[in-house]
């Protein structure tokens, strides 16, 4: 067994373990790295793989925690039927976007603009929307919280704890299958040199294309995940810039493109915020935001003495990045 | 009616304008430097606090301080690009936009240290003033900054056609190898430019801050404003900036009177999405 | 007076020494003893948005939690302060609630905005311990079948019924009503449950005059001279205005600058126009205009103690609804604990439902609860400014001044 394979079992088992020694506090915050270690994943498809940047990512987010959400409110469909019609719509939008980006030849940091806009567009859309609350919000009624009722998504934390640990880890397998697909390869080589790819014959749209409804899809289920867990959403939490920014900064810190980057990723980035806050307290500072103030300054810390990430790095340093075959793993 | 819609587009003209000039300096930065800079609403909110800052303390006119406060944000646009964006530059777009995004976290939550989360807003004496001309109402203060902000964008342009500080770094942007070649100090260039492009978010900056309130949210917002006008414009064409901004000014000013305002960003929005799509070299930018 | 500031700060720094770490891991659930602790101070935990948007609505409920222990001392029920910042954002409002269940909160208080204290019922919900809301409007909170959800303040609909009925008995009083009104208000989810309250509500209070208009605006637009100019454009002589904040600043300003001149601005029930902010920036612009809200009561003997703690601490800061409904939740958890004679969060939640109690601080009648949680004895009043401060006009018997009501124009401000 590779080193790495066992570093991520070891990994995998602990998550699986937690929540026999830790309280319901390191718990929620658990999830929220697990959350963001998903949909960092589910971003990283778009980014990492098939290079296009995308700024408006929680358009996705959005769209699958509505589409689900409304269904439930408004025709009690349950979360395990409504999670098909979110996954439709996100990838259906990300299509949309992703077509007009690429067939209007739409490059770098105008596709990032042009994501912006539309979930911006989406935001104040939604703002007027009456059936989905509007600013008002659409809430959720909350049911008993002591079953596991995973048909429904209404139960105790601890579904909801197990459920983010499959859905990370299922993503996590799946892209590894990805990457070493012919999929993978295509958007390796669409990534690398685009006009070399497609002087192969390789159909550079429809791979660009595929990444882009692949990634929008899959975070649309984390949307679905998002609106049951809180049991509320708001137009400017669910699709708000501040939303895309977190949503990125996982994978980008622990490492672009790398399989891994965007779990430890979230598992620096959201420990860091809360020991901050911690150490901050305990100091006497209790002043508003210093919390956000400490984190800009590691996010440049980060961004200027490990570009790469900090997987990469870590990796190196670990010698985890040969394989028992010798060849470069991710 | 028609009148008061006259009134309201008289407005929207006015304080486009202002805008202009804040994106006039995105402009210079991104069509020379090539760096994103996501904080640009930021700086531009930092102008804004100092201008409060200079009223309330020394009870010091936006008007006569924006010179000293467009220099302190050059001298702070000079050293972020000198000390910390030049590595950058030849970096993946992604990089940049983190680097940005983080020096905008910075500067948003420094703000809300030592400002604190409240609205400031410069009230001077003659901010209730309005004159009649005709039919409508002028109000004085919009007058001004918008003269204000065409005067400092015209000697912007002047500055760049004339001295020899101005085409170089015209030079660099046409054609970077070339000016390398004859012997350009790029780097220097690059962070003059930075730090006027930051004298211009400077000046917009004092200018806004008798229009508008500033928080610490204003920043992000300015950022967003300042890449949909150069957008729409056309990156790299200053007349473009000047264009964009009146006309996001003017559009926003119709589609609050025709649609509900609470739509108006929905509109602004859409014609970004239209122009990166049909058009994206912008109203008046060169197709590259 | 105010020698109880925070007592978390003592523990705290016990902490800090090498805890800090531990404290965030949450590592021990530090369970609650079974014993009665009557005699205990009881720990509240309060949620409060001091950062974010919000901040200056959460830095001014704090600024009532400060005060509050001390008073509370004195009247034999000590209770013990720990206050976490939601930042306005929905994810740290989970976290922190159940961080401070984790470290001992034996109640909740919070959260201010309707979205977060949602988010925090369900935490609440889940321990079994008991949430007092201080700020709150949406309606649906005391809907959703809670059984730790205890709600001292109206619902949205409720201030709109009683601010509109509040302008009628400013009308009569005066002797002067307006012929059209127009509805100005922000887009956030405040602004649109008071807008959806007043549509519904408007054609069936019997008010005497049309409603021609409502115009919503997106709170952080940098100027509204559009919204503002529909407006005048109504013809309208009465305005409505629900603001989030600030925004009402920008409102009145461009009014003058347009020269759109109602017979009055007034507000069903929001914050904004009897903020320190709006005085300073407007001056003589801001005077006359009315906000009908729940205020304190000013001839209560427990307000003067309030008033009279909170200037000493902070001459400077204005006295407030967030104030008085800070205040008056920490005290409703304390008496629980003190008829409980426990501070247990089981015999808390027990002894809540049967609250009864007749002096507090804010207008209205004894806080008593009903099957869902809510507090239906909340009554508003309305205030009008004079130079630069709010003074109750209505309800008569706690009105401090009359009510003035057309208000003079604003080039014949002196």
């Amino acid at each position: 067994m590779s080193r790495q394979a066992i570093l991520l079992g070891g990994l995998a088992a602990a998550f699986a373990l937690a929540p026999l020694v830790a309280g319901p506090y390191l718990l929620s915050v658990l999830v929220v790295v697990m959350y963001f270690a998903y949909v960092g994943q589910a971003w990283n498809i778009m980014m990492g793989f098939a290079g296009q940047l995308s700024l408006g990512h929680t358009l996705y987010v959005g769209l699958g925690a509505y589409t689900a959400a409304a269904l439930f409110v408004h025709l009690g469909v349950p979360a395990a039927l409504g999670l098909f019609a979110a996954v439709a719509v996100a990838a259906a939008v990300g299509g949309i976007v992703g077509a007009l980006g690429f067939r209007f030849g739409v490059k770098g940091v105008y596709f990032a603009l042009l994501t912006i806009a539309f979930a911006e567009f989406t935001r104040i859309l939604f703002e007027h929307i009456p059936g989905l609350g509007g600013p008002a919000g659409l809430f959720l009624p909350v049911g008993s919280r002591d079953s596991f009722d995973l048909i429904h998504l209404r139960g105790h934390p601890l579904m909801f704890y197990y459920l983010i640990l499959a859905m990370t880890a299922g993503i996590f397998l799946l892209c590894r299958r990805l990457v070493r697909s012919r999929l993978g390869y295509t958007w390796l080589a669409v990534r690398e040199d685009q006009e070399a790819a497609a002087a192969l014959g390789i159909n550079v749209f429809r791979a660009k294309l595929t990444a882009v409804m692949l990634s929008a899809g899959l975070t649309a289920l984390g949307g679905v995940f998002f609106a049951f867990y809180y049991n509320n959403l708001f137009p400017n939490q669910a699709f708000g810039m501040n939303r895309s920014i977190e949503i990125i900064l996982a994978p980008i810190v622990g490492g672009l493109g790398t399989l891994f980057g965007p779990i430890l990723g979230a598992l620096i980035l959201t420990p860091l915020g809360e020991l901050i806050t911690a150490v901050t307290e305990a100091m006497g500072f209790k002043a508003a935001g210093i919390k956000q103030l400490c984190y800009g300054l590691s996010l440049l810390a980060i961004v200027k003495f490990l570009p790469d990430g900090v997987w990469p790095w870590l990796r190196g340093r670990l010698g985890l990045d040969r394989g028992p075959d010798g060849e470069d793993e991710s | 009616m028609s009148i008061d819609l006259a009134n309201q587009i008289l407005t929207g003209l006015l304080t486009g304008l202002v805008y202009s000039l804040m994106a006039l300096g995105l402009s210079v930065i991104f069509g020379v430097v090539r760096v994103v800079n996501f904080a640009h609403g930021e700086m531009t909110a930092l102008a804004m606090y100092a201008a409060w800052a200079l009223f309330t303390w020394l009870e010091l006119d936006p008007l006569v301080g924006m010179p000293l406060i467009a220099l302190m944000l050059f001298v702070l646009g000079y050293i972020m690009q000198r000390g910390l964006i030049d590595a950058f530059v030849s970096k993946p777009e992604h990089i940049q936009f983190i680097l940005l995004v983080a020096i905008a976290i910075i500067m948003v939550n420094g703000s809300l240290l030592t400002f604190g989360p409240d609205a400031h807003g410069v009230q001077v004496s003659y901010g209730f003033d309005t004159y009649e001309v005709g039919p409508l109402l002028v109000d004085k203060v919009r007058l001004l900054a918008a003269a204000a902000a065409l005067g400092i964008s015209g000697l912007l342009m002047l500055f760049f056609r004339r001295t020899m500080t101005g085409k170089a770094i015209r030079a660099c942007a046409d054609n970077l190898v070339g000016a390398k070649v004859i012997g350009l100090n790029v780097k220097q260039l690059y962070a003059v430019t930075f730090g006027i492009g930051a004298a211009c978010v400077g000046a917009a900056g004092a200018l806004l801050s008798l229009l508008i309130d500033v928080m610490p949210s204003t920043g992000p917002e300015l950022t967003m404003l300042a890449f949909i006008i150069v957008i729409v414009g056309g990156l790299g064409s200053m007349g473009g900036a000047l264009l964009g901004g009146m006309l996001i000014g003017v559009s926003e000013v119709l589609a609050g009177y025709f649609l509900m305002p609470s739509m108006k960003g929905m509109f602004s929005f859409a014609i970004l999405i239209l122009i990166l799509v049909l058009r994206p070299q912008g109203l008046m930018g060169a197709r590259k | 007076m105010s020698g109880h500031s925070s007592p978390m700060v003592n523990r705290r720094d016990f902490l800090a020494a090498g805890a800090a770490g531990a404290a965030v891991l949450g590592l021990g659930d530090r369970g609650l003893s079974g014993r009665a602790q009557a005699a205990q101070p009881l720990k509240i935990g309060l949620l409060l948005p001091l950062s974010g948007g919000l901040a200056r609505e959460g830095q001014s409920c704090k600024r009532g939690a400060d005060v509050t222990p001390g008073l509370l001392a004195d009247m034999g029920m000590p209770v013990q302060l720990m206050i976490a910042d939601t930042e306005t954002n929905i994810d740290t409002a989970r976290t922190r609630a159940e961080k401070l269940i984790a470290d001992g909160a034996q109640v909740l208080i919070g959260a201010f905005d309707s979205a977060h204290t949602l988010a925090v019922a369900q935490v609440c919900e889940q321990r079994g311990v008991p949430l007092v809301i201080n700020i709150a409007a949406a309606p649906n909170i005391t809907e959703q079948g809670f059984k730790t959800v205890f709600r001292n303040f109206p619902t949205a609909p409720k201030l709109v019924s009683e601010g509109l009925a509040l302008m009628k008995d400013v009308f009569k009083i005066t002797g002067t009503t307006p012929t059209k009104a127009v509805f100005l208000h922000n887009n956030d989810t405040f602004g649109t449950a008071m807008a959806g309250a007043v549509n519904k509500l408007f054609p069936t209070l019997d008010m005497p005059f049309p409603l021609v208009e409502t115009i919503a605006y997106d709170g952080n637009a940098r100027d509204l001279a559009v919204e503002v100019g529909k407006a005048k454009a109504t013809g309208a002589d009465l305005v409505l205005l629900v603001p989030h904040g600030d925004d009402c600043i920008r409102v009145i300003r461009e009014m003058v600058k347009q020269r759109f001149e109602p017979k009055a601005v007034v507000s069903p029930g929001s914050p904004g126009m009897y903020e320190v902010q709006f005085y300073k920036t407007l001056g003589k612009y801001s005077d006359y205009c009315m906000t009908n809200l729940p205020w304190i009561n000013p001839k209560t003997a427990m307000s003067q103690a309030l008033l009279k703690a909170f200037s000493k601490a902070y001459p400077d800061a204005l006295f407030e609804m967030n104030i008085g409904y800070t205040f008056e939740a920490i005290l409703i958890a304390a008496d629980a604990a003190k008829r409980a004679g426990s501070t247990d969060p089981k015999a808390i939640l027990a002894a809540l439902p049967a609250t009864n109690i007749a002096e507090h601080v804010m207008i209205g009648g004894p806080i008593v609860f009903d099957a869902k949680g809510q507090n239906t004895n909340t009554r508003s009043a309305t205030i009008q400014n004079f130079g630069g401060k709010p003074l109750v006009v209505l309800p008569s018997d706690v009105a401090e001044a009359k009510p003035v009501f057309p208000a003079p124009g604003w080039q014949q401000r002196g």
